[in-house]
């Protein structure tokens, strides 16, 4: 077997060493009825790298790519163009095979890069501080939460009509859990995030108000009036980020007051990957770091008087706190932070904005376009690259037909808020700088066509 | 006497009489130091060619629609000439007043300098590709490369979690192949496949057991009983998800004592959580008889299956009653540690908790795949605790172990496990004469080989032996974990490497075994040879800096 470089003669020699007749008798202390007596039964043998291959290819080719498509998916996952050479990098085997830089001296190369990461995320979210990344967005904002209830000692959090439903689905099957108390609702098709509304339900209970930047719906609204009523009632606001390249173009929530900002960073370097894996950003203000979970790199000097990067502030976690720790997170999620870092770093502050504006001007004259199909209407007053349209019919089968002609169109609400009437018609069109006006006008005349 | 003009010679090395000079740079020939990214980066420069003018308007779509018709053009398509409308002018975007006034302060490179950047970095770190990485409990073996071809197949990394289900039927397939493989070579019933890694699998078994002995109307257990030898993630998942955690003994011989945990079994305990094989790398003989205790007291077992490469294809868990397990892909199934993460934790689930567990899950239906979520569940899933993360999971992850279990096959998996104890049974027993091995005696260990620090020189400890091995080329083991053992050194080996390895690792750890045991002061101080010497972590904890700060400008500075 090609990754197993152990001979028969080499497992005889070792045996001996060991003072063992065969390699059952180091099985010793598994029961005789649990132990197995030859490879399970009902799965094949093994395969070679062809064949394997072989396997694999067929079963991706099974699916309609995202390159492939005029293709208008967002909602909290974004196709954007990662350079060829954030792939390259990624790939060393000293990034790739290292673990967790528990021995600093020889893990420079990842702790230098997580302190990067950590500044150019804080700098990008506008907050003093970031860590060295979480999951993803969805489990970075229910730590957000817990965060605030750590922090506040209260155990009620608002959450905005406009954030993520998975976010929410995944914040409301903990807090069945934990207690926490969460006030959610649907949101409308609207022009508008209506901020009053949630402002008018802060309370001397609130831990927290989770506000998304832009919303499910792609809306923006100014956070600072929200920040303000949270403060009002010392409550913290979190500000959700699902789509990381808007804060090329927009005020960060950092800089409009939020205590906690989390987002997904999946955006920049990491690509669409069916959900998975995606990097969790979190940052928030200095005065709440010992009250953060995940891993935290830090800079310090070494014997010799050198700079050097350490992890920091581990009696927040669980391997030195078990039960008393911030949170049960171990692994992050190094490699993608990899990603992102390199990526962002290729574009800098310039390519950035430069990246935003194309996908802000290809998103304005998208949504002209398909607006001006009869019936069809632009919910948003404000949006970045993504905004929402109301058909005058059910959305949810309209994609599939439009799927069926090779145009993945967006998506629709119905599959996200399954059951809510009001939002049937309601579809979620992206558009990034990998989307050419003629995948826009692909779209338009299909979907002109479709309703007609 | 010169060969030509120009006073060529072959190199002759002479004696060195003169010392070794320090370098202006800092850098060491192939050692380069690096400086961060905010000291050679700019917010000007831009790695990246974009296919417009930056700061004009009208300018930008053109340029867009132009570089959109070349790229037709070239794969043979007729070249559009619509338009999608006019840009929005100064003034008539859509950001609700909200544009960027002030800076971000984020450099950039341009390429070669990024790839500079980064590949000199790379080089400070240590890695499997590298060399041998022992650390127990983490399962370093050999991540092959194949896996990592496979998962940028364009079909599995170009694809969005919200397409329609008809045309993502092939990753569908990949989620519901690897979940085959995952619940018959464990045994069990069912598993949930989106937890994003051990932690988060933990997290996914405990609140199986709470959604189930709340329907059971049995919601007021409120204790965990967890080894002391547990992972740290133990409790504070059972924290996490609101239970108390109350510690088992160990018996003497590194296991569970199997008759203490039996008598705090009652009906406030929930459930026990148990590492098997456990950290002090033994197989927990009793798990079955434990197994029934805690069901017939009404709770759950709950098993860490971070170890799981001692026994795969061996043991199935299922046959000890167990009710749920992670299996970290990252270990186990050799996706790469990628220095932290992404892992990827999927959960199996015996028949008692598999109507409780989460939501999503990919179902074959004659051959179509359906994705089970919020939205269907209810018809014969109502019991689910709901979903953990957006999405499905690590797919990412999927493709890779799944790519290695093919290649292995039932056969290969099976050899794994063997090689793996081999390998650690190999190293207890040429060691054990040097260094300290608690439960040497206890009987052939299982994938990892723990020792001790007993015997060392005083002032001596297992860090100096894990900074020296560092100076000798190795990563070193995993320090002062399990708890339960006094400076503990846990070496796990895996299966991927070659006895000439182990002898070559065996001699190191036995050489600087005896230095620590001797006294050697130069081990205080390693390592010497590595791109830094011992850190300064209290400094670091004391006086935080998470991120990188502008320099006072020269005049302010001056003041």
């Amino acid at each position: 077997m090609r990754y197993l470089p152990m001979t028969q003669p080499d497992r005889e020699a070792m045996l001996a060493v060991i003072g063992a007749a065969t390699i059952d008798d180091l099985f010793v202390d598994v029961p005789e009825a649990a132990r197995l007596d030859g490879p399970v039964r009902e799965l094949p043998m093994h395969a070679s790298e062809m064949a394997v291959e072989r396997h694999m290819s067929a079963l991706a080719k099974k699916n309609l790519t995202a390159g492939e498509a005029p293709f208008f998916l967002g909602c909290g996952a974004y196709k954007h163009h990662v350079p060829a050479s954030v792939d390259h990098l990624i790939q060393r085997g000293e990034f790739l095979t290292a673990y967790t830089p528990y021995q600093p001296e020889i893990a420079q190369g990842t702790l230098q890069m997580l302190f990067e990461f950590q500044t150019q995320v804080a700098r990008l979210l506008g907050t003093d501080v970031a860590n060295a990344s979480m999951y993803d967005g969805s489990t970075a904002c229910w730590e957000a939460i817990v965060m605030a209830r750590r922090i506040t000692k209260r155990g009620k959090a608002i959450l905005s009509s406009g954030l993520h439903p998975h976010y929410v689905s995944v914040a409301n099957t903990m807090a069945k859990f934990t207690g926490d108390v969460l006030d959610t609702t649907a949101p409308e098709l609207v022009a508008d995030m209506d901020l009053d509304q949630l402002i008018a339900k802060i309370d001397d209970d609130t831990s927290c108000v989770v506000v998304q930047y832009p919303d499910i719906l792609g809306r923006i609204a100014d956070l600072r009036p929200l920040a303000d009523a949270c403060h009002a009632k010392k409550a913290l606001l979190i500000a959700v980020v699902t789509e990381p390249v808007a804060l090329g173009a927009i005020t960060s929530p950092g800089e409009m007051d939020a205590d906690i900002v989390v987002g997904e960073g999946q955006s920049l370097g990491v690509g669409l990957q069916f959900g998975g894996p995606y990097v969790g950003l979190f940052g928030c203000k200095d005065k709440y770091v010992r009250q953060m979970p995940g891993r935290l790199c830090g800079e310090t000097v070494d014997a010799d008087g050198r700079r050097g990067f350490v992890l920091t502030l581990s009696t927040r976690e669980q391997h030195i706190r078990r039960e008393k720790a911030t949170s049960n997170i171990c692994t992050n999620s190094g490699l993608c932070a990899l990603a992102f870092s390199i990526h962002m770093t290729l574009l800098g502050e310039a390519g950035l904005r430069q990246l935003a504006e194309v996908n802000h001007a290809g998103a304005v004259s998208a949504a002209q376009r398909l607006s001006q199909i009869p019936g069809v209407e632009l919910v948003n007053d404000s949006f970045f690259n993504e905004f929402t349209l109301k058909l005058p019919t059910e959305a949810r089968p309209v994609v599939r037909t439009l799927a069926d002609r090779g145009i993945l169109a967006g998506v629709s609400l119905g599959r996200l808020y399954p059951g809510e009437d009001a939002l049937a018609n309601g579809l979620v069109v992206a558009v990034t700088e990998t989307t050419t006006a003629e995948d826009v006008e692909t779209l338009a005349s299909a979907l002109q066509e479709i309703l007609a | 006497m010169s060969i030509n003009q120009s006073g060529w010679r072959p190199t002759a090395p002479e004696a060195n009489t003169g010392g070794v000079p320090a370098s202006v740079t800092g850098n060491k020939a192939l050692m380069l130091e690096e400086a961060l990214i905010f000291e050679i980066g700019d917010t000007h420069t831009t790695g990246v060619d974009f296919e417009f003018l930056p700061g004009t308007g009208r300018g930008t779509i053109r340029r867009m629609v132009e570089g959109a018709v070349r790229e037709r053009a070239v794969l043979g398509k007729p070249p559009s000439t619509s338009c999608a409308g006019p840009p929005p002018r100064a003034g008539e975007d859509r950001l609700a007043g909200l544009s960027r006034t002030a800076p971000i302060g984020l450099p950039g490179l341009s390429e070669p300098e990024t790839v500079r950047h980064y590949t000199r970095l790379s080089r400070q770190n240590y890695g499997i590709d590298l060399g041998f990485f022992p650390l127990g409990s983490c399962t370093m073996k050999h991540n092959p490369r194949l896996n990592e071809k496979m998962a940028r197949l364009p079909g599995f990394s170009d694809v969005h979690p919200l397409q329609p289900v008809d045309t993502v039927q092939g990753a569908l397939e990949v989620i519901h192949q690897l979940a085959h493989w995952l619940v018959t070579l464990t045994g069990m019933t069912s598993v949930a496949m989106s937890p994003k890694a051990g932690a988060h699998g933990e997290l996914c078994g405990i609140l199986a057991i709470r959604a189930a002995l709340e329907a059971k109307g049995e919601g007021a257990r409120k204790i965990i009983l967890v080894p002391e030898s547990a992972h740290g993630t133990n409790p504070a998942t059972a924290a996490f998800a609101g239970y108390s955690v109350e510690d088992i003994p160990a018996t003497a011989e590194g296991r569970v004592d199997t008759a203490a945990l039996k008598a705090r079994l009652g009906p406030d305990v929930a459930g026990v959580m148990i590492t098997n094989p456990n950290t002090c790398g033994l197989f927990e003989r009793d798990m079955r008889e434990i197994s029934d205790a805690v069901h017939a007291a009404g709770g759950f077992v709950y098993c860490d299956g971070a170890n799981f490469n001692a026994i795969v294809g061996r043991v199935r868990p299922g046959d000890l009653g167990i009710d749920a397990m992670h299996i970290n892909l990252h270990k186990t199934f050799s996706t790469p540690h990628g220095g932290g993460g992404p892992g990827s934790g999927p959960v199996v689930f015996s028949e008692a908790l598999t109507p409780y567990a989460p939501l999503p899950f990919v179902e074959n239906r004659d051959g179509q795949f359906v994705l089970v979520e919020e939205e269907t569940a209810g018809e014969h899933h109502a019991g689910s605790f709901g979903r953990m993360v957006a999405f499905h999971g690590q797919m990412g992850m999927f493709t890779r172990a799944l790519t290695y279990i093919l290649s292995h096959g039932a056969d290969g998996l099976r050899q794994v496990s063997e090689d793996a104890v081999l390998n650690a049974n190999y190293i207890l027993r040429s060691l054990d004469d040097t260094l300290d091995a608690p439960f040497g005696p206890s009987g052939p260990c299982m994938h990892e080989a723990l020792f001790s620090d007993s015997g060392l020189a005083a002032g001596f400890s297992t860090i100096d032996i894990a900074k020296g091995l560092i100076d000798e080329g190795f990563h070193p083991m995993t320090m002062y974990f399990p708890l339960v053992v006094h400076g503990a050194m846990l070496v796990e080996p895996t299966e991927t490497e070659s006895k000439a390895a182990l002898d070559q690792f065996i001699a190191a750890l036995r050489s600087v075994a005896e230095r620590a045991k001797a006294g050697d002061p130069s081990l205080k101080t390693a390592p010497h040879f590595a791109p830094r010497a011992r850190l300064d972590e209290t400094l670091a904890a004391r006086k935080p800096v998470l991120v990188w700060k502008d320099p006072a400008p020269l005049a302010q500075a001056a003041e």
